[in-house]
């Protein structure tokens, strides 16, 4: 057992944790509100491989495994990227795990930064594919329609949606030229999997947001005074913030477990990755909310950095569903491996 | 190196071989008698841990033990918690065992550890008192020398198996002159002697505990574990050791008999409550709650096998475990409807009772070792360095 990243993994955190500190501290994150898109950050991030390293060395990229960019991932979500990270990096390993030439040409034109390829989490809604993450800013959105994948240029036709995250979702249509990229038994899988993924990074990306809350809050009331202590003596703040505490390293260690779980344990990994992003949108909710009450007035006051946290840590996992349903879907799992004779 | 969740070779092939030992040996026969007395120890079980050489298997060989390593330890630990079998009384004779290798005379080791490695006496924890729970330095019960021996007179509260126990480790106040903590002295106290009365005290899961009573007991200096007026340091030695990752368990057992039940029981309509997506996301949220707690007991478990203490982290794990069971147990017998509150016990009860059973036994984790309230306080001063709680 050992729960240290390897030597590579820490210069891999160290170099991504440099690059959103200095590209996305709290006046880039709120000068790209609205819309939540940082062209200049994503740029930075794809400059130092963040697209690349999602894909293997066949398919022209690095060969990161899950938890690699699980890792950058919580970077990600500590510093509020504004920026289409996961749905990028999930595209384009789902692109690359399916083998026809139309796969590969969309592929190419992903890696190269010539298409910015998002990926529908939903299957469409009246030809409407709803709630694309990253659908306002993308160029191609692949998605699943009743076992078959495609994609379809994301083009003038679709809006962008605001909302509570500041996030670039966006209603899509499909239109009328969309391009098959895979037919079969297999697809559906290959879907699956990587909606898996995405939970999974949105979860490593949520502890992190969660971590990073936490601090806020607990530098806040050692700072804050009241009735003539600093109200981090009181016991009703200070447990709120150790309960959250707990339930933030606790989630830490389960998103980095279902990151982990997709190379070394793939009987359990659809399991963990519902798991791990159900219960780190309520300990990223959980620490947010503590942090941001216990500000006081000043929390509700868009001037503080804690409502930046507060309304993404609830924002960010509802793209794909509520906890209740994450919860639904990993037990689904647990009973079918169950039944399965395990 | 790399990020490794697993626990090993060497811990997988010993949890095989805890769990075909309690298969065989944690029978049916055992369970009930421990249901029907509310007594969690076996002479039974616990001579058989003996026999098998897993009494202490943590320990030194050279001291009776197998030198297993802490993920070794965690597996097999894990194992016995999930089993739910009784443990608690090794724990405590094996913490008290390990204060006194640690700090204790050549005679006191002579005479406690290789009788409490070869499972032949047992040692109980007199720590809390009826006046004194958390506080626990605020300890009434007094000593008082006379020659060579001290007298003692008090009350211990929850001293659970002294009925069956050789000694009581005790906390005495020594000294009421000067601050709480620098007035204390422990013993170990010899238990079968005039002036003890044990008397039973039940507990809502229907385990028994006692109130022990001491008058004019007599305890012979040879048995005074660290200095006069030390008896704080000795307390400070027992924390360290206690055992990382002891709080799960119980949480797998109740999850599993719960998705027993949603996936085996017929309704009306002839489906099964697992069909219902609302009833999967509360056993998934168990399922998230039981995973968390394992990973924060193996976490506290990887920190002590790298050299390291597991304090704050330790806290967590307790602290998380105790609260999710809590939580689970509760929620457990509303979504079994009416039924929910059939008793373990009577045949009729869902899932064997488990919900009934948890939901009363949660309560006891939350407070024994430290209530949730102190562990929050130190998570809240020594992890996140917050001014001390008012």
């Amino acid at each position: 057992m050992d729960l240290d990243p390897s030597e590579e993994q820490r210069l891999l955190i160290d170099a991504f944790g440099a690059l959103y500190a200095k590209q996305s501290p709290p006046e880039r994150v709120r000068a790209a509100e609205p819309s939540g898109h940082d062209p200049d950050l994503w740029v930075r991030l794809c400059e130092n491989g963040a697209l690349e390293m999602a894909v293997d060395e066949v398919s022209g990229g690095w060969g990161a495994s899950l938890l690699d960019l699980a890792l950058v991932a919580e970077q990600h979500g500590r510093f509020l990227g504004s920026a289409p990270l996961l749905e990028a990096q999930v595209a384009a390993r789902l692109l690359a795990r399916v083998d026809s030439p139309a796969a590969t040409a969309a592929l190419t034109a992903a890696l190269s930064g010539e298409q910015l390829t998002t990926l529908a989490l939903h299957p469409p809604r009246a030809g409407v594919l709803t709630m694309t993450p990253s659908g306002a800013v993308a160029d191609r959105v692949v998605f699943l329609d009743q076992g078959q994948l495609w994609w379809t240029a994301a083009g003038e036709a679709r809006t962008a949606v605001a909302n509570l995250g500041c996030l670039p979702v966006g209603d899509v249509p499909i239109g009328n030229t969309p391009v098959l990229l895979a037919d079969g038994p297999e697809v559906n899988d290959l879907f699956e999997r990587a909606r898996d993924e995405w939970l999974v990074l949105m979860a490593n990306a949520l502890a992190g947001m969660g971590a990073r809350a936490l601090e806020i809050g607990v530098a806040y009331v050692k700072e804050r005074h009241a009735f003539g202590v600093p109200i981090g003596s009181f016991q009703a703040v200070a447990h709120g913030l150790a309960d959250a505490a707990t339930s933030v390293d606790g989630g830490g260690l389960l998103a980095r477990e279902a990151a982990w779980a997709a190379a070394e344990e793939p009987d359990r990994a659809p399991e963990l990755a519902a798991l791990a992003c159900a219960f780190n949108a309520e300990a990223a909710r959980e620490a947010s909310y503590r942090s941001l009450h216990y500000h006081g007035g000043y929390g509700f006051m868009l001037e503080y950095d804690i409502q930046l946290y507060f309304r993404r840590a609830k924002a960010w996992p509802a793209q794909f569903a509520e906890p209740a349903a994450l919860y639904a879907r990993a037990e689904g799992h647990r009973l079918s491996a169950r039944h399965g004779g395990r | 190196m790399t990020v490794d969740f697993r626990l090993g070779e060497r811990s997988e092939v010993f949890r095989q071989e805890a769990r075909d030992f309690l298969d065989e040996v944690l029978t049916d026969e055992v369970r009930e008698e421990m249901e029907r007395t509310g007594v969690h120890h076996s002479w039974h079980f616990h001579r058989n841990l003996v026999e098998r050489g897993w009494l202490a298997p943590g320990w030194p060989e050279e001291l009776g033990g197998q030198g297993r390593d802490p993920l070794e330890m965690l597996a097999f630990m894990e194992e016995f918690h999930r089993a739910g079998a009784p443990t608690y009384a090794v724990g405590t004779t094996l913490m008290v065992a390990g204060i006194i290798r640690h700090i204790g005379t050549e005679e006191q080791k002579q005479l406690v550890i290789p009788p409490a490695l070869r499972g032949e006496i047992i040692i109980v924890l007199g720590f809390t008192e009826p006046e004194s729970g958390s506080d626990v330095a605020a300890a009434q019960t007094r000593a008082v020398r006379d020659g060579d021996e001290w007298v003692i007179n008090g009350q211990k509260m929850f001293t659970t198996n002294a009925q069956e126990a050789d000694y009581v480790f005790m906390l005495t106040r020594t000294d009421p002159g000067v601050a709480k903590h620098k007035g204390l002295t422990t013993f170990l106290v010899p238990l079968r002697q005039p002036g003890v009365e044990i008397q039973p005290v039940r507990t809502l899961s229907g385990e028994r505990t006692n109130l022990t009573f001491y008058s004019d007991v007599r305890v012979d200096d040879s048995l005074r574990i660290g200095e006069v007026d030390g008896g704080w340091d000795v307390m400070g030695v027992g924390l360290t050791l206690e055992r990382a990752g002891d709080h799960g368990g119980e949480l797998i057992r109740l999850l599993e008999a719960m998705e027993e039940w949603a996936t085996t029981t017929v309704d009306d309509g002839g489906g099964h409550p697992a069909d219902d997506p609302a009833v999967r996301s509360r056993l998934g949220r168990a399922a998230a709650e039981n995973e968390v707690t394992t990973l924060l007991c193996r976490r506290s478990a990887w920190i002590s096998a790298s050299g390291g203490m597991p304090g704050v982290e330790g806290s967590m794990s307790k602290l998380f475990a105790s609260e999710a069971l809590t939580r689970r147990s509760a929620d457990f017998v509303d979504l079994l409807g009416p039924d929910g509150i059939r008793s373990q016990g009577d045949p009729t009860a869902p899932a064997g009772g488990a919900a009934d059973y948890d939901f009363r036994f949660a309560l006891g984790t939350t407070t024994y070792g430290g209530t949730s309230e102190v562990q929050r306080n130190i998570i809240a001063q020594r992890g996140l360095g917050l001014p001390r709680a008012r």
